[in-house]
């Protein structure tokens, strides 16, 4: 990129867009069976498509910037995080002058004055902190995040909109879209969740190698490495002389005690290489983030993005990888749904009388014949309807087995829950975790008229 | 080989109709708590326990946050028979990706548990794996109380103990139990 103090004049208008016109008004071999190649097609883009970035760091300036050039007009970007001095040098929509100021509402300002006609609302907060149905007014949600917590959230949420048929097929129209990029160092990923037809964040989390933990006692008596010397002032030091104040990775104080804890000690063993930044890296669990890693997984992101929007090629099935390590290699993997998936799963169809109790429907299930559950737990958005064991939580929930389930479940007529229960599996009893979609009879209707009438 | 038409693509022009739909429905439904996988999966192996006889568990948070619950281990044999330890378990939305977080309440003069209470426990950290559960993490901490061992040292002290002189160190154990000092160390009662 230019030096941002010596800024060409950006390209008039009709040059701007010329090569997406291009893409977007011809027909082509490799476009979706939709596409519908018009001049419009980009104007129609801009007015009414609504798209979530969710981060504002180095992918998602690079995201925003991305969508910005690729027709997107309306935009929305949240994340929780304020500008800090090391992000400069690849969250390049920031400046020495915002550091301490949220992500979120510089990088929509910088975007805005750069390309004309974009609105881009920010949201400086948690993704937690919204109602889900905010997240439902997108038709595209587009993650640029770097942790598996939030990526697991985002995808639940987005995976709750969906619904499905009494034949377990998908409703298109309740199907989310979600465009996932991912970065570490010189490696990265480029996905596209659809709800119910490609595989969901949950169904292959396993593709997320779990973080290296070293053993405590290597830490305490043998630390080997600079790496290791700096987990024994994070994970030991630090409760031993701060006894009940919390270890803040954010606050710079916090983290010099732990670079010079972590240097007396390499110095004891002889060790080299402990830095105040290889202290942040491995405190925070933080990979070396390379711009130019970020700019290549955005700018598929956006591609797909606009793929998924106007049809004008087919979409990547379903994920691409990305190694800059040596050379440049790029693969599509296309891996498949778990039908079982307790996020994106239609789970099994119950359909249950208003008067059915708690210990009624859990008898039920036992001869089910798709499900064969003995033994089941119930649990419903994180009430606890019941639970088997241990004693302490069967006594807490002991007394909604005489209560209806219709009343447990307050009223609503189709509803998911979640049990648990030793199920029958070829022959076998295994222990399982299930979901249904329990409809209850003859009160579909009504439940619509009330939801009408109180909006 | 598949072709790419199962990926559904977004119809521009049902989005125009929609538009309209969502400003009208979208006010009457009820805000709904997320409950992650890792929740369900944490409910399930909760639901499963099956806990020795000696060891009894709690919810201070009550029975629907079980994200974070307190253990407490009687062992019946060995050096800390008839002590009693308490453990607190902080689960995060990403088990079993991530194990669980599991500190010792009680102070202990132990070679594999420091006196801030960290646990030296394989499975808690480099050998955690998801198909392990919360059972397993509490079949774990009951063996350190029957089997401590000094090859894995977090209280370096109770180690050389515990391997230069056991008669000592069983001693030094009954005198921690009972409340009182082992060095320079005070132990509060816990027996
Ligand atoms: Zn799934």
């Amino acid at each position: 990129m230019a030096s941002p103090d010596a800024e060409a004049p950006p390209p008039t208008e009709p040059e701007r867009w010329r090569d997406l016109d291009i893409l977007l008004s011809r027909p082509g071999n490799l476009v979706h069976a939709t596409f519908q190649p018009s001049p419009g097609l980009r104007d129609d883009i801009g007015s009414f498509v609504e798209v979530l970035v969710v981060g504002a760091g180095g992918l998602g300036c690079e995201l925003l910037k991305d969508l910005a050039l690729s027709g997107f007009k309306n935009l929305h970007v949240i994340d929780m995080d304020t500008i800090d001095v090391s992000n400069l040098n690849r969250q390049f929509l920031f400046r020495v002058q915002d550091v301490g100021k949220p992500k979120a509402e510089v990088a929509a300002k910088r975007v805005m004055e750069r390309v004309s006609g974009v609105n881009i609302v920010p949201h400086f907060c948690r993704i937690e902190d919204k109602e889900l149905e905010f997240y439902n007014q997108f038709q595209i949600i587009v993650l640029g995040l770097d942790s598996i917590e939030a990526r697991s959230y985002i995808n639940s949420v987005a995976c709750g909109f969906l619904e499905y048929d009494s034949d377990d097929k998908p409703i298109p129209k309740t199907a989310k879209p979600m465009v996932d990029g991912g970065t570490e160092g010189f490696k990265g990923h480029a996905r596209v969740i659809m709800p119910g037809t490609t595989p969901c964040f949950e169904c292959n989390i396993w593709l997320f190698p779990p973080q290296v933990k070293f053993p405590l006692c290597t830490l305490a008596e043998t630390p080997r490495t600079a790496a290791h010397c700096i987990e024994y002032a994070h994970l030991i030091k630090w409760d031993e002389v701060h006894t009940g104040k919390p270890f803040d990775a954010d606050n710079a104080e916090h983290m010099q005690w732990i670079y010079s804890e972590a240097l007396q000690r390499a110095e004891l063993f002889g060790i080299s290489g402990v830095t105040y930044s290889l202290t942040q890296g491995v405190v925070k669990n933080i990979i070396p983030a390379i711009a130019s890693t970020n700019a290549i997984i955005s700018a598929a992101c956006a591609l797909e993005a606009l793929k998924l929007v106007s049809g004008c090629s087919k979409s990547v099935l379903n994920y691409l990888t990305y190694n800059g390590l040596v050379g440049t290699h790029i693969k599509v993997t296309e891996f498949v749904r778990d039908t079982d998936c307790l996020v994106c799963g239609p789970g099994t169809l119950i359909e249950l009388d208003t008067s059915s109790t708690l210990s009624e429907f859990i008898k039920m299930l036992e001869k089910h014949p798709k499900l064969l559950m003995s033994k089941a737990s119930v649990t419903h958005e994180g009430n606890n309807l019941y639970m088997q064991s241990p004693e302490v939580l069967e006594q807490m929930t002991r007394q909604n087995l005489s209560i209806p389930m219709f009343e447990l479940l307050k009223g609503a007529s189709f509803v998911t829950v979640h049990v648990s229960g030793m199920a029958e599996s070829n022959g076998n009893k295994v222990s399982s975790l299930r979901k249904l979609r329990v409809l209850f009879k003859g009160v579909e209707e009504a439940s619509k008229m009330d939801t009408t009438e109180s909006s | 080989m598949q072709l790419f038409s199962s990926l559904k693509m977004i119809n521009l022009f049902k989005i125009k109709d929609q538009k309209k739909e969502e400003s009208a429905s979208a006010a009457g439904k009820a805000p709904v708590k997320k409950q992650s996988a890792g929740e369900l999966r944490l409910n399930k192996d909760i639901s499963e326990l099956n806990l020795p006889k000696n060891t009894s568990i709690s919810f201070p948070n009550g029975k629907d946050d079980l994200m974070s619950f307190e253990i407490v281990i009687r062992p019946d044999e060995g050096y800390y028979m008839s002590g009693s330890f308490g453990f607190t378990f902080q689960v995060s939305p990403s088990y079993p990706h991530e194990p669980p977080k599991v500190k010792c309440k009680t102070k202990v003069y132990h070679p594999n548990i420091d006196l801030e209470g960290n646990v030296c426990l394989n499975i808690l950290r480099e050998d955690w794996k998801p198909v392990l559960n919360i059972n397993t993490v509490i079949y774990g901490l009951n063996l350190l109380f029957t089997q401590p061992n000094d090859e894995d040292p977090l209280n370096h002290e109770a180690a050389a103990v515990l391997r230069d002189n056991p008669k000592m160190f069983e001693a030094n154990v009954r005198r921690a139990m009972a409340g009182g000092y082992v060095g320079q160390h005070y132990f509060p009662r816990c027996a």
